[in-house]
C-alpha cells in the first residue's frame, strides 16, 4: 500500500510529530531545495500537474484554485483545520501526528503563491491538535524554516494559528475568512471568491490541512508522477476516516479506485456482531446515502461516487447496520444541520428546524401521514428540485446538506418511515 | 466599566502577543475573548467589555462573536465542563446513554450547572473523534471510547480527586477504549479551566505543575 501523508506515523509512531524525527526522514530538506533551485511559478507548476484536488469537501483542483490568484498583493494562505464535518476525524491525526509536514507543505504552497502571511485555523474543540501545531511553529520558526530570510534565500513566511470557537459553519470558506477577521463566521455572497477577494479584501486560498499536507511529497518527487497513482480523476492517496457499526473505525490512507464492498468489508473488517448492512454514508454527514443493492460494488472514487448520485465529500465514511432506525439517524443529522446554521439565509435557517421537528413529531410517535410529503416539501424549498448536486437558494451549501438525509430516506427506507408514523409509537421522548 | 487595569501582567503580555500576531487588531478578538474568559472566568459583558477596549471596538461589535460562538460561556462554568457528543457516529454506539449517565450521575441537566459549580453538562455536535465513538471532552480534553458506566467513573473521579489539570492522556488510559487513531505519547499538558488549552492562551498547565 502507497502510504504518502502517513508514512512517517506509521514508521514512528512514538514521535513523528517531533521535529527531529521530521529532520531524521528528509523534512524540511525540500524546502530548502525549493527556495534555493525552484522559481515560485515551478512550485505552482508542479501542484497543477499532480491534478490534486482539495480534500475538504469540494474537490476542487488545487492548481486550478492556486491560478485563480491575481497579480496583487498582499495575498494571504489560510489553512482550513476546522474539521467538522459529522463523520471525520482525518485532519485531526495529520495535525497531531506530523505537524512538520503540514507546515512545510504550507511553507512551500506560500512560496509558490508568493503569500508572506499564513494562518491555520484549527477548530477550538481540537486544542491538543493546536498545541502540537504551537508547538511546531515554534520549532520550525528556531530553526529558520519560518520567519524572515527563510534559510537565507530572502523570503519571508509568517504563520499564525487561529483558533476557533464551535461553529461548523466556519469550515466554509468564506465565513472562515471572516472569522479570522473577528467577525460571527457568516459565509459571504461570491463572487467575488476569495482567491480575487479574501481575508482583509486581499486575494486569499483557501486549502484543507489533507491537501496541502501532500505537498512536501509532490515537490520532493514532481506532480505527475503524484498525478500516476490511483484513477485518473482521483489521483494520489487520499484519507478515509471510518465509523459506525464497523468491526474496524479508524483512517485509512488509500488509493482510489477499490470497490465500496471491499472498503467496508476488508479494510473495515465488516459489521459488527456480523449483522447485515443497511445503508452507509461515503463522504460526510451532508452526502446523499448508499445501500448495499445498489452501491457495495461502486468504486471508491470521485467521479464514480458523484455518477451514483453522492460524493466522497470530506472523507467521512458513516456505516449503520440492520439495527440502525433511519429516521432517528436521519434526525441526528438534520439536528446537526439546524443546530450549525449561522441562521442569515431563511432557507436554511427556517428549514433546518422545521424538518429537524417534523422528524423529532415522527420519532415522538406522533407522525403525521402528511408527513412524509411535509419532510420532501420543506427540503424541496431549501433545495429546489432536490437534485443531485443539489440546487441552492442559499449562500453558503449548509442549507442544501442538510436535505440529503431526507432524500436519502425517502428514496430507500420510505415504507419504513411510513410503517413508524402508522405505528404512533415513541421511540424518544 | 472595564476592568482592564485588574488582569494580570501574564494575560497583558499574551493579550499583546495576541494583538500583534494579526495585520488587524480586530482579527485579536477571538483570542482575546478565550484569553478574557481564563482571566475573568466566563466571557461575561465585563469580559466583552475589556476586549472592546483592547481592539478598540464597541462593546456590541464583541457581544456578536461572543453570541457567535458555542465556546464561548458568557453565563460561565463549572469547574469541569463535560461536553458529550451526541452527533451521528456517537449516536450509533450509544451515545445518548452515556449523556443520560453523566447527566444522572452529576445531578446536572443537560446544558446546566451543579449546584456546587463543579460540573457543566452539555451535548455538542460532532468533536471528531468518530472512529473513538462514543466520544466525550472534559474541558475540551477528549476521552474516546467510553462506556455508560466508565462515564459515571470518569464523573466520580473528577468529583473525588478534582484534577488542577485534566489531562486526555490520563483520562483515556482509565477511563477510555477505543481510539480513532493510536494517539502516540502521551502529552503533558492539559487543560486548567474549560478554556481550551494553549500556550499562547495560558491555558495550557503541565502534568509537572500537578499537585
Amino acid at each position: 500500500m502507497t502510504s504518502i501523508l502517513t508514512a512517517r506515523m506509521n514508521e514512528y509512531p512514538r514521535d513523528s510529530h517531533e521535529l527531529a524525527t521530521y529532520e531524521a526522514t528528509g523534512g524540511y530538506t525540500i524546502l530548502r531545495k525549493a527556495l534555493a533551485e525552484m522559481s515560485p511559478e515551478a512550485v505552482v507548476e508542479e501542484v497543477r500537474a499532480s491534478s490534486l484536488k482539495g480534500r475538504g469537501g469540494a474537490n476542487f483542483p488545487t492548481g486550478v484554485k492556486w491560478g485563480f490568484l491575481p497579480p496583487l498583493y498582499p495575498r494571504y494562505l489560510v489553512i482550513n483545520a476546522d474539521e467538522s464535518e459529522p463523520g471525520t476525524f482525518k485532519d485531526r491525526q495529520l495535525l497531531e501526528r506530523d505537524p512538520h509536514q503540514l507546515i512545510e507543505g504550507i511553507a512551500l504552497s506560500a512560496y509558490g503563491l508568493e503569500v508572506n502571511h499564513a494562518f491555520i485555523y484549527v477548530r477550538g474543540e481540537y486544542p491538543k491538535s493546536a498545541r502540537r501545531i504551537e508547538r511546531a511553529l515554534a520549532e520550525a520558526r528556531g530553526e529558520g524554516y519560518l520567519g524572515k530570510d527563510i534559510l537565507g534565500s530572502g523570503y519571508d513566511l509568517e504563520i499564525t494559528l487561529h483558533l476557533g470557537a464551535g461553529a461548523y459553519i466556519c469550515g466554509e470558506e468564506t465565513a472562515m475568512l471572516n472569522s479570522i477577521e473577528g467577525k460571527r463566521g457568516e459565509p459571504r455572497i461570491k463572487p467575488p471568491f476569495p482567491a480575487v477577494e479574501g481575508l482583509y479584501s486581499k486575494p486569499t486560498i483557501v486549502n484543507n490541512v489533507e491537501t496541502i499536507s501532500n505537498v512536501p511529497w509532490i515537490i520532493a518527487n514532481g506532480g505527475l508522477n503524484y498525478a500516476a497513482i490511483g484513477p485518473e480523476a482521483s489521483a494520489g492517496t487520499r484519507m478515509f476516516s471510518l465509523s459506525g457499526h464497523v468491526k474496524r473505525p479508524g483512517n485509512y490512507e488509500i488509493i482510489m479506485g477499490m470497490t465500496w464492498r471491499d472498503f467496508i468489508y476488508d479494510l473495515g473488517g465488516g459489521i459488527r456482531d456480523e449483522r447485515a448492512l443497511k445503508c452507509w454514508i461515503p463522504g460526510g454527514a451532508s452526502a446523499p446515502w448508499f445501500i448495499p443493492d445498489l452501491h457495495l460494488d461502486v468504486p471508491v472514487t470521485i467521479d464514480d461516487t458523484a455518477t451514483h448520485g453522492s460524493m466522497l465529500g470530506s472523507g467521512a465514511v458513516i456505516v449503520m447496520d440492520e439495527t440502525t432506525n433511519v429516521v432517528a439517524a436521519a434526525h441526528r443529522i438534520v439536528r446537526f444541520f439546524s443546530h450549525e446554521s449561522c441562521g442569515l439565509c431563511t432557507p436554511c435557517r427556517e428549514g433546518t428546524t422545521w424538518l429537524e421537528n417534523v422528524l423529532l413529531r415522527i420519532l415522538s410517535g406522533q407522525g403525521r401521514s402528511i408527513d412524509m410529503d411535509l419532510l420532501l416539501d420543506i427540503s424541496d424549498n431549501i433545495s429546489p428540485g432536490l437534485k443531485w448536486p443539489p440546487a441552492q437558494t442559499t449562500i453558503c451549501p449548509l442549507g442544501p446538506s442538510s436535505v440529503s438525509p431526507i432524500t436519502s430516506i425517502m428514496a430507500y427506507f420510505r415504507a419504513e418511515v411510513e410503517e413508524m408514523i402508522a405505528s404512533q409509537e415513541a421511540i424518544i421522548v | 466599566m472595564s476592568r482592564l487595569a485588574e488582569w494580570s501582567r501574564n494575560a497583558r503580555l499574551r493579550a499583546n502577543e495576541v494583538l500583534s500576531a494579526y495585520p488587524d487588531r480586530r482579527s485579536a478578538v477571538m483570542p482575546l475573548l478565550y484569553i478574557a474568559a481564563l482571566e475573568r472566568g466566563s466571557v461575561d459583558e465585563g469580559a466583552q467589555r475589556d476586549v472592546a477596549e483592547l481592539t478598540g471596538l464597541t462593546a456590541a461589535q464583541v457581544q456578536s462573536v461572543a453570541s457567535f460562538y458555542t465556546m464561548y460561556k458568557r453565563h460561565g462554568v463549572g469547574e469541569y465542563l463535560v461536553s458529550v457528543c451526541t452527533s451521528i457516529s456517537c449516536f450509533l454506539l450509544g451515545a445518548d446513554d452515556v449523556l443520560g449517565a453523566i447527566i444522572d450521575e452529576t445531578s446536572t441537566p443537560d446544558g446546566e450547572t451543579s449546584e456546587d459549580n463543579v460540573f457543566s453538562i452539555e451535548h455538542v455536535e460532532c468533536i471528531g473523534s468518530c472512529g473513538g465513538a462514543p466520544a466525550v471532552q472534559v474541558n475540551y480534553e477528549l476521552v474516546e471510547g467510553i462506556t455508560e458506566e466508565k462515564a459515571r467513573e470518569l464523573c466520580r473521579w473528577l468529583y473525588g480527586s478534582r484534577p488542577k489539570i485534566v489531562l486526555s492522556d490520563e483520562m483515556q488510559q482509565l477511563f477510555g477504549g477505543t481510539c480513532s487513531f493510536d494517539w502516540g505519547p502521551a502529552e503533558e499538558s492539559g487543560a486548567i479551566s474549560a478554556v481550551p488549552s494553549l500556550e499562547a492562551y495560558g491555558s495550557a498547565g503541565r502534568e509537572s505543575q500537578q499537585p
